[in-house]
């Protein structure tokens, strides 16, 4: 049962949309660096930047990574809407 | 006792106050009393929904708690804590623009005014009002616990007296300034907790003869510190992965955050506070967790996790820069506590007072009652906090689970699921709500997953399954 009565409501499913995609990257990338690479034996992790790998990967470039997607998706993919009464309300 | 440390503290405490007075002009003159003093006239910018967003979310656990359990855990619980990372854009991208649109259209001031409307049901505004005003409160006299106790420690003063300077202050800004004042000092307080968390950040690796040097000082005390399982390997992945539901998307369900998507001026706004949202709370979440972690390293052997910040900063910086960064968890709390107290006064006066006491008030009955309620409940916050429950962290953490449980969903499907009616909102509510307490007080952490984790499945089975098996009543087209 759906009822289209604003224009606008599509932009905003389709915004609320890329936010769930989005965390799930995030926690994939998160999730995969940390254990895919700090469940060895702590003793023989690399390590950049004085950081042991997994925690460089996955707490300081997965965090520049998301901001850049955030940053794409807003640039590129979200459309500003007027909050305002007069347009796009079409009942 | 410390001059330096005191002075920044006193300084930034009568800068929130000229806040206040000023957003009191916009209080007086406004012609839509209610709409400006618990939404600041939906005018809120980018960059200070953005900060206003962080203020209110990053409390007393970012900045004291959280690094104190880091300290003593290691890099596991700086990974735990990224989880926090989709607040900076999640809460936005989902609920932002279709609440905005409608609340607009509706004229809601309150989540509450949404769900009333959505589902036409007085008993939905009566456990929601209930539970916001049961669990926020709780949750401010946690804050001011801490708060009280950082002063007390950092001051040399006594507990009741670092309390009432601080709360006062924080009452009689949020009390003439409404939700502008709130927003607006929230957006000094997150910059001092950002600036604060970079110069700490930088001073303690500095201190500390750089990263390796401190991970190697810490893997031979005990290679688990640089592991993500923490120094007793207590932290599993599933246990820390579903702190993204508890921490991460959740968030969405806590009405002090989701009131803020329907604050905003235009879209604009909310594009470039999703962004400028995301980095802040990367930077000061990532940076206060690894701060605790490599306190371990500059100072080992601090007992009790609440000191390790305060002593960590006292040790590295100069007195001037250490006042400057011991204002940040005082920032951080200040701003919870102003944004908990404008939302619960908002409930009792828009959804409690004038929903059932006096529907009919005139404009000048309304602002007098928003005052005292308003003040009321800041000198009863107080009070309760002079005589303080114990448990920092976790007490906060269970107002935080606990009104997830019951908001996330009546919040998320009113908005996006056109099936979804009363029955199913008032069920799933109270599902969310009992089960939260039962598992908390009976079955902590169940299977090895966080607390919040079942109660939030289960009051969203049951949202469905109710809504499915019952009449259609309070079924409306907002979701197109």
């Amino acid at each position: 049962m759906v009822i289209l009565k604003d224009k606008r409501y599509a932009i905003a499913h389709k915004e609320a949309i890329i936010g769930v995609l989005l965390v799930i990257v995030n926690f994939l990338w998160w999730y995969g660096f940390a254990y895919g690479l700090g469940s060895g034996d702590p003793r023989k992790y690399q390590y950049i930047l004085g950081l042991p790998a997994w925690f460089f990967y996955s707490c300081v470039v997965g965090t520049i990574i998301m901001t850049i997607l955030v940053y794409l998706c807003i640039t590129f993919i979200f459309k500003e809407v007027s909050f305002e009464e007069e347009e796009g309300n079409r009942k | 006792m410390n001059m330096a440390v005191i002075v920044p503290l006193l300084l930034f405490l009568i800068l929130y106050f000229l806040i206040g007075v000023w957003a009191n002009r916009y209080v007086k003159t406004s012609n839509n009393f209610l709409q400006e003093y618990f939404l600041g006239g939906r005018e809120l910018g980018g960059f200070v929904l953005a900060m206003t967003l962080i203020a209110t979310y990053g409390s007393a656990s970012s900045f004291i708690g959280g690094p104190g359990v880091a300290y003593t855990t290691g890099l596991g619980w700086v990974l735990l804590s990224m989880a926090q990372l989709p607040t900076g854009y999640f809460v936005l991208m989902v609920l932002g623009k279709k609440f905005a649109i409608i609340a607009r259209k509706n004229n809601y001031i309150t989540i509450i005014d949404f769900l009333k409307d959505r589902y036409k049901s007085n008993i939905i505004v009566l456990i929601s009002a209930l539970s916001i005003i049961i669990f926020l409160f709780s949750s401010m006299i946690a804050q001011w616990v801490g708060g009280g106790r950082l002063i007390e420690s950092l001051t040399g003063l006594s507990y009741q007296t670092s309390l009432l300077i601080f709360a006062v202050t924080v009452l009689v800004y949020v009390l003439i300034g409404g939700f502008r004042a709130v927003v607006l000092t929230d957006t000094a307080q997150g910059m001092v907790m950002l600036v604060g968390t970079i110069v700490l950040l930088i001073a303690t690796i500095m201190a500390g003869g750089g990263l390796q040097s401190i991970m190697s000082k810490l893997t031979a005390e005990n290679p688990n510190f640089v592991s993500p399982y923490g120094a007793d390997r207590q932290l599993t992945s599933l246990y820390v992965s579903t702190f993204w539901i508890l921490v991460g998307v959740g968030v969405i369900g806590l009405p002090q955050m989701a009131v803020r998507a329907m604050s905003y001026k235009d879209s604009k706004s909310m594009h470039r506070a999703i962004i400028i949202g995301t980095v802040v709370i990367g930077t000061i979440m990532f940076g206060m967790h690894l701060i605790g972690v490599l306190a371990r390293g500059i100072l080992p052997g601090i007992e009790i996790g609440d000191k390790v910040m305060p002593m960590l900063t006292l040790e590295v910086l100069s007195p001037v820069l250490a006042g400057f960064v011991l204002s940040a968890p005082m920032a951080a709390i200040m701003s919870t506590i102003s944004s908990l107290l404008i939302l619960v006064s908002s409930t009792v006066v828009k959804d409690i007072y004038l929903n059932f006491i006096k529907p009919n008030a005139n404009e000048k009955q309304i602002k007098q009652t928003s005052f005292w309620v308003t003040m009321l409940i800041g000198a009863a916050v107080i009070l309760f906090a002079l005589n303080p429950p114990e448990l920092l962290v976790w007490l906060n953490l269970f107002s935080f689970g606990g009104l997830e449980s019951v908001f996330i969903w009546p919040i998320v499907l009113g908005l996006y699921w056109g099936k979804g009616n009363k029955y199913g909102a008032i069920s799933s509510m109270i599902i969310g709500m009992s089960s939260y307490i039962l598992f908390d007080r009976l079955y902590p952490n169940a299977l090895g997953m966080h607390t919040v984790v079942l109660p939030i499945l289960f009051s969203l089975i049951t949202f469905i399954l109710v809504s499915l098996a019952s009449p259609s009543v309070g079924r409306r087209g907002t979701a197109g």
